[in-house]
């Protein structure tokens, strides 16, 4: 049994150059653990042979000495971004047979660097969820504790880099779906600022607060992935035009003199005496390593789970619109007319938290309700972005919990849809404002891994990675891994 | 604001979304319960606050009028559950 798969992607980089292996074997390794773990659920299609011969590929272009520095090494796309003849599923019986005429712009940019797609990864249905749970597929199972969700809704993309299935797996981010399921999973995930990476052929979900990411098992090794996805797509109207900078070049700058703000609202008496000493933990590391923190007031925060809970579904009853039955997608049988192959086809189509979503967005859309709810919930994110730019004239970042505690078990929170939302407490403001944020590992709570959150300012994804980076050059819990793995 | 089982069934038909009673039922209970999570919101003074929609607010970009798309029609109807001769099939709205 090859264990090429328990490499970080610089090693699986490295190795690749050196000839110490092909990527044929790197693929093939991967491709094992994927069938070894199957209980995790974390993909809905595996693709070895598009793998196998985008490796092939890459041990040819090697041999000429023309392969680029990624050329063969594997990735995993999250199931909301389209593959050119591949199944894009979105988690959903809706689009159970959908395959899409082109690949995502992010798909197209990892395929330009030479890399070797394994498969699309499981998610919650539409992105919607904070568990997994919502998948027409199955729940995702946590590798630290298969009785335990990954978290979501990139649960799979979580999963399948924390169990060594891939080193690199892409993934989105609306309200928290990369960085919960990253914190939850002991792996390290990237939102980056809105607009930095193209939404072209990622499912829309909520469009103002999409952005699509990564998943990986350290900052450098993030930093390699977001050079590939990151920057202006003219088929994005909303894809930022400034400059993409070099991550890595950022990573080992010093740290001696960063302003690191603690928000004192996560710091409150909600806070776990646990998931205090975690975060203690990392805040001695950054103190040692000379950054100076500061207590920092966002006297909006509180508000942005309530913004959030009628934007994202308003956005999102609107988007799931183009879901009838007509153009792509589930259709039900023998409609006896035009509103009722909408109406059947959507309800049987969609799943629970997905109609959840839509009716709730409908409401908050509908006529009487749209100034106290909608136009309601988008003054407060004004007020949350100016909190957070306020706080940035005082600090570089800052520093929170990713999550209020551990990942929990399957089936606990799947009758309480408000217990659900609350998982996103510590996460939802950054989309509201656009922000970059970062979950990265900070040690266990009895057992299972829970992460540091970081945020920054708008296009400042460096100064995240740089600051992570730094974290893990002097502590070791990017390195937990569940045992057996 | 509290929902009734008559604004579901309203919302429901809005959004073109076919529910059981069992469905509409539970949908009563949660969106109830999340409309106590939102409205909170009404504490909040907003006064003379812009709503902020695109984060960056950035505002629509405009391109050279030029054509770009590319002639894919059997490709991009590929997926559709029912067509003849290049167009979509739905039941018959004109009789």
């Amino acid at each position: 049994m090859s264990t090429l798969n328990s490499l970080s992607l610089i090693e699986q980089i490295n190795g690749l150059a050196a000839g110490t292996f092909s990527a044929t074997e790197l693929v093939k390794a991967h491709l094992d653990a994927i069938d070894r773990h199957r209980a995790l659920n974390a993909f809905i299609t595996v693709t070895p042979e598009l793998a196998l011969d985008a490796a092939a590929r890459a041990d040819q272009l090697r041999a000429r000495g023309e392969a680029t520095e990624l050329a063969g090494i594997p990735i995993a796309h999250k199931d909301l971004f389209c593959t050119e003849g591949v199944l894009t599923t979105c988690g959903s019986r809706m689009l159970s047979r959908f395959v899409a005429p082109y690949d995502a712009e992010v798909v197209t940019r990892c395929k330009a660097a030479g890399l070797s797609m394994l498969g699309k990864l499981n998610l919650d249905e539409f992105a919607m969820g904070s568990s997994n749970e919502n998948s027409a597929y199955g729940p995702v199972r946590n590798p630290w504790d298969l009785d335990r969700v990954p978290g979501g809704s990139s649960g799979g993309s979580a999963a399948a880099v924390a169990a060594r299935l891939t080193p690199l797996a892409t993934a989105t981010d609306t309200g928290g779906s990369i960085r919960q399921p990253a914190a939850l999973t002991g792996t390290c995930g990237l939102k980056p600022t809105y607009g930095r990476v193209s939404r072209w052929g990622m499912v829309a979900y909520a469009s103002s607060l999409d952005q699509g990411g990564l998943i990986a098992r350290s900052a450098a090794d993030l930093a390699i992935g977001l050079a590939i996805i990151a920057g202006h797509d003219p088929k994005d109207s909303t894809s930022a035009r400034d400059p993409v900078p070099s991550y890595r070049d950022a990573l080992d700058s010093p740290l001696k003199g960063l302003r690191i703000g603690l928000p004192t609202a996560f710091f409150d008496h909600r806070m776990s005496d646990a998931m205090r000493t975690r975060l203690t933990t990392v805040i001695q590391a950054l103190t040692d390593l000379g950054a100076a923190m500061i207590e920092i007031e966002l006297p909006h925060i509180d508000h942005a789970i309530p913004a959030y809970y009628v934007i994202a579904p308003a956005e999102a009853s609107s988007n799931l619109s183009r879901f009838d039955g007509v153009r792509f997608g589930h259709r039900a049988a023998d409609p006896k007319d035009l509103n009722d192959l909408y109406t059947r086809s959507r309800g049987e189509g969609f799943g629970s938290e997905v109609k959840r979503r839509i009716l709730m967005g409908t409401y908050a859309l509908s006529e009487g309700y749209y100034e106290a709810y909608y136009k309601k919930a988008q003054q407060i994110r004004r007020l949350i972005k100016m909190d957070f730019l306020q706080a940035f004239t005082q600090c570089d970042l800052l520093l929170g919990p990713t999550t209020p505690g551990v990942a929990f078990p399957i089936g606990a929170k799947t009758q309480d849809p408000v217990a659900m939302y609350l998982e996103d407490i510590y996460t939802v403001a950054t989309n509201l404002a656009g922000l970059p944020g970062g979950s990265f590992p900070a040690g266990r709570i009895d057992g299972l891994p829970v992460g540091f959150q970081l945020m920054a300012p708008h296009f400042a994804e460096s100064r995240i990675l740089n600051v992570a980076h730094q974290v893990q050059q002097v502590t070791p819990w990017h390195h937990d891994h569940p045992e057996g793995l | 604001m509290s929902l009734s089982r008559d604004d579901v069934t309203r919302v429901a038909r809005l959004a073109r979304l076919g529910l059981s009673d069992a469905e509409a039922d539970r949908a009563l209970t949660d969106l109830n319960a999340i409309l106590d999570l939102v409205d909170a919101m009404a504490t909040v003074d907003t006064t003379g606050v812009a709503p902020l929609g695109n984060p960056l607010e950035a505002t629509q970009v405009l391109r050279a009028d030029q054509v770009t798309d590319i002639d894919a029609r059997d490709a991009l109807m590929a997926n559709a559950p029912a067509k003849a001769d290049g167009l979509f099939l739905v039941p018959r709205v004109v009789e």
